[in-house]
């Protein structure tokens, strides 16, 4: 099964504690090497980005920051593991280090399938 | 926390830690078995405690620890047995005073243990059968169930085979180590081959079945990155791996939308998952460069890997964006760089198609033809059916027609046998002028 990992926190200025960013790649690492993460990254700030959007029957576009937005996203992964569980005990491990080396940090981990080819054998 | 969701957190810390667990155990008392073993009751003991305790926050370590404590036990208590478990008693009680840290025994070379392990599970000394049942086990995390019900035969089966592989390791004194200098090369390719066992087992099962069986292909991707990770040196560990993403990428265009199969030509692309063909892709490319850093190096002949080789294939449909535009000389070229590393009645004859592909079908129905007297082909419908196909693209639709027949008689497929049967009658009906009865 595969998972989508989205990590969504308020927009800060500051960079994250270098003792975090060694813990992720440590643990970025350790899933490499279990053959578990297939891929990911980090987003750059919204300020870079824009949202296009359809609504009314009318799409607008508007640029970034997203100064509105409690949390954003700054960073997704996918994962290939055998349950639900197995992915919030990664997604539990990943926001225990920012409780470790970045006291005071509030963000959430979505735990979301991915459709696996099994999935459209079904709704067939 | 409630029980079952306690529960169901043990199975997934189990699921990550226990590879690594029994690694660095068997490391330790140098018996895969009884590394097992203690790792169970590692196990068993977080189903008592963590329930009312909560899920540790370094749940590896804590089964390590207490697996260690266990170990300790049972060799105490088992003083009065053969002097060789004494000895690796002491050895235990020492190792265990010079690292208290449990956390650092965990860390400590456990891609070496992990190697080690996967090397022993695959060792040729157990039949392919055991050796699949046993790294599925020890390395994948599946149970006994699951992996019975991923092969189709009864729990009791699977069982049997991992006690008796179990037995004949520490019976035959299979040391717990990785293999080194000429035998390494021997023993790697039992290893890539039990992998390949499991992703095939699962790429063949058809849709419908249960879905532990096409889970077997990524369990087989899992065990392969892993293996990567740990012998980033090795061409054709990167070449298997990249061949198993590729073929993985198109699982969702395999199967149509009444579940029959669609072959590779009538895939849709955009049902191929971009994600595993460009890490498959990455993986060729690390598999051909280090194979090019062994040849300056000389280490190596300048054979590509049998793997490697497959996965530059599989590369080729990946890269073409349309059926048309596949890459059919290239193709042609490999099978016959193929055909002469494994050489294979059945190689040959996907080298025929490529070269039909790639020059035209009179060049593909000369190899076929120098095939049509090999005894293994005999009864394999596919030579039949390719060669129906490349004497109907001739227009010698007379000689097609009863190559189409053959082959519906000898698949198992009844869609593959309907179709086959069409394009017989369609051979008929091209026919001129039509035979007299």
């Amino acid at each position: 099964m595969r998972f989508m990992m989205i990590v969504k926190s308020a927009e800060r200025s500051g960079p994250p504690p270098k003792a975090l960013m060694d813990a992720i790649a440590k643990l970025s690492d350790d899933a490499a090497q279990a053959g578990t993460m297939i891929g990911g990254g980090g987003l750059g700030p919204t300020a870079l980005g824009a949202r296009v959007r359809l609504s009314g029957g009318k799409v607008t576009v508007t640029d970034g920051p997203f100064s509105e937005a409690k949390e954003v996203v700054g960073g997704y992964a996918q994962f290939e593991l055998k349950s639900k569980e197995e992915a919030v005990e990664s997604a539990v491990r990943f926001m225990e280090l920012h409780k470790k080396h970045w006291p005071g940090w509030e963000g959430e981990t979505e735990v979301r399938q991915m459709f696996g080819p099994e999935d459209f054998a079904k709704t067939a | 926390m409630a029980a079952t969701d306690t529960h169901r957190a043990i199975d997934a810390v189990w699921r990550i830690e226990s590879p690594r667990l029994i690694a660095g155990l068997a490391r330790i008392v140098r018996d895969i078995g009884l590394a097992e073993d203690l790792a169970q009751d590692a196990l068993v003991a977080a189903l008592e405690q963590w329930p009312q305790s909560g899920v540790p926050d370094n749940p590896g370590a804590w089964l390590m620890a207490t697996a260690k404590h266990r170990a300790i036990d049972h060799f105490r208590r088992n003083t009065r047995l053969e002097r060789k478990h004494e000895e690796l008693g002491r050895e235990l009680v020492t190792k265990e005073m010079a690292v208290p840290n449990f956390d650092a025994a965990i860390d400590d070379d456990v891609g070496d243990d992990l190697l080690r392990l996967i090397f022993t599970a695959c060792h040729p000394v157990l039949s392919p059968e055991a050796r699949v049942a046993l790294t599925l086990r020890l390395l994948g995390g599946l149970t006994t169930d699951e992996i019975a019900r991923a092969f189709l035969v009864p729990e009791a089966t699977v069982a049997q085979r991992i006690v008796r592989a179990k037995r004949t390791l520490t019976k035959e004194r299979v040391p717990f180590e990785v293999p080194r200098g000429a035998e390494l090369a021997a023993r790697l390719s039992s290893v890539l081959e039990v992998i390949y066992l499991v992703f095939n087992e699962g790429y063949t099962a058809t849709a419908g079945d249960d879905w532990m069986r096409p889970a077997l292909c990524e369990d087989a991707l899992r065990l392969g990155r892993i293996l990567a990770e740990l012998a980033p040196q090795e061409p054709e560990v990167h070449g298997l791996v990249a061949l198993m993403e590729i073929q993985a990428s198109r699982s969702r265009a395999r199967v149509g939308p009444s579940r029959q199969p669609v072959l590779l030509l009538d895939q849709n692309r955009a049902l191929w998952d971009q994600l595993l063909i460009r890490r498959g892709l990455a993986a060729l490319d690390r598999a051909e460069k280090l194979r090019a850093e062994n040849l300056r190096a000389e280490k190596l002949s300048g054979a590509q890997g049998p793997y490697t080789l497959q996965a530059a294939i599989a590369a080729c449909h990946a890269r073409a964006r349309t059926a048309e535009e596949t890459a059919w000389p290239r193709i042609a070229m490999l099978y016959e760089a193929l055909a002469q590393l494994a050489p294979s009645p059945v190689v040959e004859l996907n080298r025929a198609v490529a070269l039909a592909m790639a020059f035209g079908p009179q060049a593909g129905l000369e190899l076929i033809d120098t095939l049509m007297a090999e005894p293994s082909l005999e009864n394999y419908h596919l030579l039949p059916s390719v060669r129906g196909d490349l004497l109907a693209k001739l227009g010698r639709f007379d000689e097609a027609r009863p190559e189409f027949e053959r082959a519906a008689s000898l698949t198992r497929n009844a869609r593959e046998r309907e179709l086959l049967r069409q394009r017989a009658a369609a051979c008929a009906r091209e026919s001129a002028p039509p035979q007299p009865q």
